[in-house]
């Protein structure tokens, strides 16, 4: 999910760009004639095309923006019989009752840490892969794992947390083998230590394949003669990559990266709700969660409203924030 | 093909010593192990879902080859009702979710695939704005419970029924059509309908074909909207009847398994059959889609 966003972003960032470079695939009749047509006249000539776009901006207008007028109810003692257009307002009091329950603290303290956890262990694992993968030589071998390694991120996390139960929870394979070599049964599903490595092992496993599709992308665009370059300079494999592989897709993992640090507050919903109650709160609740658990499940809608909004505003200043950061690096970023 | 193999030839040529092999197995071994980690657990499932009780036990839990391979607890699980139901259902909504996704996304993608065309630019902004703008549980909630669609399967569709990712893909293959063939065609009296109809779409059938799989994959694999939205267990889908009776380990109604002999299936058979009801699909959709990936339909627009 995470990298089908970041993959996203970068496209949308090439779609925005397009205005900088000019028109080059757009059909040379229309702008010529455009400056002299009226709004009408301009409507008239692409309503088929309207039509088409329609039904789509009709789905991003009710069920992306309209919602966020929802967010009303983080103001309100909000009612479900009531609705929310009639519950009581209370001002800034949900804000208020969020931010001294200690609960709220440990889903962030959780959230936070585990998106260290990802950003030191899942970050690097794509970029790792497609470095091993790209020093093969031979196309079919390439292929295949390419095959093989992508595959898993078409499973869902349902699917992917039976199996884990199977494999490491109470009577499963991992216990069973600790248990044959006289060591303690562990049932790593339900102990809390171990559940944010859980969390990582997980991602890892499903979408670190996936993930090397974008910097392998990346490889392939390397001038190859650089590289003949530098054998020529008497670079061996390591030289090579440090001189040449590297700064070639510097860009992309520092894009990557900074799309990252603006995603600090989401840490993987369907995963964690799936797996939260093996341990509890304490150790397995993130901001996500917290929402969902105490409002759709808990009827403090007002206290869950409000801390999904505060997501929001938080996350959309990051990604804001991570894109001037882009800029000091001198990287396109999201936008310019 | 790629340029990349060309280049490492020679690099290959040119360290015949030692190291270079040794570098090169170590390589090989580490792929194996990957490839294994990645396809061990899928195996394992498919041998633990045709496995006796003796066998289970013996193994704990996970079998890796079934000696006395058994079908029962397939039997079971279909004969009982409640899994056959979820999988019509999913499938029903994976088929109609994707068509309708794939429509209103090629539709909409094809719409803005031309800068010219009158307030293409806005409404592109806002598709970019949702990228990054998600509105969150709750509200999403309370807007299909206002629009009255608890309960009901367009609660299901309807609320992801355009990924802004997916859209912006198609766009920029749109965009990459060259332009002389969409004019020829202007010029032979096509429409923009019927540019869209006769030209684009069959030039794009390699990347429809992905992103129809984007699409019935979310929809396949979807639970949370149905925990969310549907109140109605019996409308549930797969994967959150999969949640509730694997993941969560609630015992299966006596009427949902039923046995031949007395002999009931052992549970984790039971399961694993579950779990392998609802990742086949996906083995077997894949590998007719697999290679679009590694030609690299999706990364047309990143330029490193």
């Amino acid at each position: 999910m995470q990298d089908d966003r970041s993959a996203g972003l970068s496209s949308a960032l090439t779609a925005l760009d397009e205005r900088r470079k000019g028109p080059q695939t757009a059909p040379a009749q229309r702008p010529t004639r455009r400056g002299k047509l009226s709004l009408a006249q301009r409507i008239r000539r692409d309503w088929v095309m309207l039509l088409l776009i329609l039904p789509g901006l009709l789905f991003f207008v009710v069920f992306q923006y309209l919602p966020l007028l929802g967010n009303i109810v983080a103001f309100e003692n909000y009612l479900p019989f009531v609705g929310f257009i009639n519950s009581p307002w209370v001002g800034w009091d949900n804000f208020a009752a969020v931010f001294t329950d200690p609960s709220v603290w440990q889903a962030i303290a959780n959230t936070l840490i585990l998106f260290g956890l990802q950003l030191v262990l899942f970050f690097p694992a794509p970029i790792a892969l497609a470095l091993l993968l790209n020093s093969l030589a031979g196309e079919t071998v390439k292929r295949f794992v390419q095959s093989v390694i992508y595959l898993p991120h078409f499973i869902g996390w349902v699917i992917i947390v039976s199996i884990c139960q199977q494999i490491l929870g109470g009577g499963g394979v991992l216990p069973h083998l600790l248990g044959a070599i006289g060591l303690p049964q562990v049932n790593l599903m339900t102990s809390p230590g171990a559940f944010k490595w859980l969390l990582v092992g997980q991602v890892v496993w499903k979408d670190s394949g996936w993930g090397t599709i974008i910097f392998l992308a990346a490889l392939l665009n390397i001038d190859p003669t650089l590289y003949e370059a530098a054998r020529v300079d008497g670079a061996g494999r390591a030289r090579q990559l440090w001189h040449v592989t590297l700064p070639g897709i510097t860009g992309i993992i520092i894009l990557l990266l900074i799309l990252r640090l603006g995603t600090v507050l989401t840490v993987g919903f369907e995963q964690i709700i799936l797996q939260r109650d093996n341990v509890g709160p304490a150790a397995g609740e993130v901001l996500d969660t917290w929402v969902y658990f105490h409002g759709l499940a808990g009827g403090q809608w007002g206290e869950a409203t409000a801390v999904g909004l505060v997501k929001l505003i938080v996350g959309a200043a990051l990604i804001v924030g991570a894109n001037r950061v882009a800029h000091l690096f001198g990287q396109d970023g999201l936008y310019r | 093909v790629s340029a990349q193999s060309t280049a490492a030839r020679p690099r290959r040529r040119s360290a015949p010593d030692r190291t270079g092999a040794v570098e090169r197995a170590v390589r090989l071994v580490l792929l194996a192990l990957i490839v294994a980690i990645v396809v061990y657990p899928m195996i394992s499932v498919v041998s633990t879902s045709l496995s006796s009780q003796a066998e289970v036990s013996k193994s704990g839990g996970l079998v890796f080859f079934p000696l006395h391979p058994t079908l029962s607890a397939y039997v079971s699980i279909f004969r009982g009702g409640i899994v056959t139901r979820a999988l019509v259902i999913s499938v029903l909504l994976t088929l109609v979710g994707t068509a309708l996704s794939l429509a209103v996304t090629a539709a909409m993608a094809y719409g803005l695939s031309r800068r010219s065309v009158v307030f293409s630019r806005p409404i592109l902004r806002l598709v970019i704005l949702a990228l990054l703008v998600s509105p969150g549980i709750i509200p999403s909630y309370l807007l299909v419970k206002q629009l009255r669609l608890l309960d009901t399967y367009a609660s299901l569709v309807l609320p992801n029924l355009v990924v802004a990712f997916n859209l912006i893909v198609l766009r920029n293959f749109f965009m990459n059509i060259p332009t002389e063939i969409l004019e020829s065609a202007h010029i032979d009296g096509a429409g923009d309908f019927g540019i869209f109809v006769r030209i684009v779409l069959p030039l794009s059938k390699g990347v429809m074909a992905v992103i129809a799989l984007f699409y019935a994959v979310s929809y396949w694999n979807a639970f949370f909207n149905a925990l969310l939205y549907l109140n109605n267990t019996t409308m549930w889908p797969l994967a959150l009847i999969l949640r509730l009776y694997v993941v969560q380990g609630t015992a299966l109604p006596a009427g949902g398994v039923s046995t031949d002999n007395g002999v009931p299936p052992p549970v984790q058979s039971l399961e694993m059959a579950m779990v392998v009801v609802a990742l086949v699909p996906i083995l077997l959709v894949y590998p007719f889609l697999q290679r679009y990936f590694t030609r690299g339909v999706l990364t047309g627009a990143v330029k490193g």
